[in-house]
């Protein structure tokens, strides 16, 4: 329990860092060259890896396979493309991939 | 405390928020409880983190027991976006004291999203009623979304035996859609190549515990050095 809890204050400490530094930081600095290109081109990027890594284990755990987890992914994206309503997308992709994983 | 017109004019604007985060937060809490926590441990991520994806992300980082420093790092990564909203908030929270750092704690996506996106009612938007709205609209969202999690706390530990299977796909259905908001603001593929070619190495040449953390580092290097090599 020591662990979750000690994640816990590390995670609350890693969030407020990033949501005070450009308070603590760049208050009336202006914006950087770089700091603009990696506020455009870093949440891309990051949710790419971030989607990787929620789909690596279904490539290495055998049975089912990735084919459930790739299905959910396609009508996420189907969804969220026609109607744009990110509660409905999730909710779509994850009863699917509940009901092939059955 | 605001005045009963600044808390009813943000209920108003916060309201889309609510249908958002109550059901979100909900998924994160029976998720959580599923993994094996406590039930208490939902309300607490949601009071004291108050990130999203990042409280999704932790349910497996928890129950795989990954190192903290780990822990520490991707969430960092993951919340670094965070860092370029408040850029364009610094002249629009409270002045100064208790309240303004709470708005600074309190400045999830959405927060963002309804205080640069929407307009404040007129009697609202210059200060100090304006400071008041923000502090209102970011104490309100924070209140959804603690609620969702103390229910999906709950929930979880109602549903017990019931076979959730599967459910831990939410995470990656809220990364997809993230992704496609990520695609419609963007618009130009290299960055998602980028990343999905660090995630290839990651996969190929790092350990699998290890995979999170080198992807993430590999894309944060890349996107600096294609910076510096891009003519100013």
């Amino acid at each position: 329990m020591s662990y979750v809890l000690a994640a816990v204050a590390l995670m609350a400490l890693a969030t407020f860092a990033t949501r005070a530094a450009p308070f603590l930081l760049f208050a009336g600095a202006g914006e950087r060259p770089w700091l603009r290109f990696l506020a455009r081109y870093l949440p891309p990027a990051v949710m790419t890896v971030l989607v990787l890594y929620c789909l690596r284990d279904t490539f290495t755990s055998g049975a089912p396979g990735p084919l459930p987890a790739l299905a959910g992914v396609v009508v996420t994206v189907a969804v969220h493309l026609a109607r744009r309503n990110a509660l409905l997308s999730i909710a779509a992709g994850t009863a699917l991939h509940m009901l092939l994983l059955r | 405390m605001p005045s009963p017109d600044v808390l009813a004019a943000a209920l108003r604007t916060c309201l889309p928020v609510a249908f958002g985060y109550v059901p979100l937060g909900m998924a994160f809490g029976v998720l959580l409880v599923q993994s094996g926590q406590p039930a208490w441990l939902a309300p607490l991520m949601g009071l004291c983190i108050y990130a999203g994806a990042a409280q999704f992300l932790a349910v497996g980082l928890l129950a795989a027991r990954v190192p903290l420093a780990d822990i520490a790092l991707a969430t960092l990564l993951l919340n670094l976006r965070h860092a370029f909203y408040g850029l364009s908030m610094i002249d629009r929270l409270p002045v100064r004291g208790w309240r303004r750092w709470y708005a600074v704690f309190a400045l999830t996506d959405e927060t963002w999203s309804l205080l640069t996106g929407t307009r404040p009612p007129p009697a609202f938007a210059t200060p100090p009623a304006a400071h008041d709205f923000v502090f209102a609209v970011s104490a309100l969202n924070q209140g959804w979304w603690l609620l969702g999690c103390t229910l999906g706390g709950l929930g979880g530990l109602a549903l017990g035996g019931l076979d959730t299977h599967g459910l831990e796909f939410t995470l990656t259905a809220l990364f997809v859609v993230l992704l496609v908001e990520q695609w419609h603001a963007v618009r130009e593929p290299w960055p998602f190549l980028l990343a999905a070619s660090a995630g290839a190495v990651s996969f190929a040449f790092a350990p699998p515990a290890q995979f999170l953390l080198v992807a993430l580092a590999l894309t944060l290097a890349g996107l600096l050095a294609v910076q510096r090599a891009r003519p100013a």
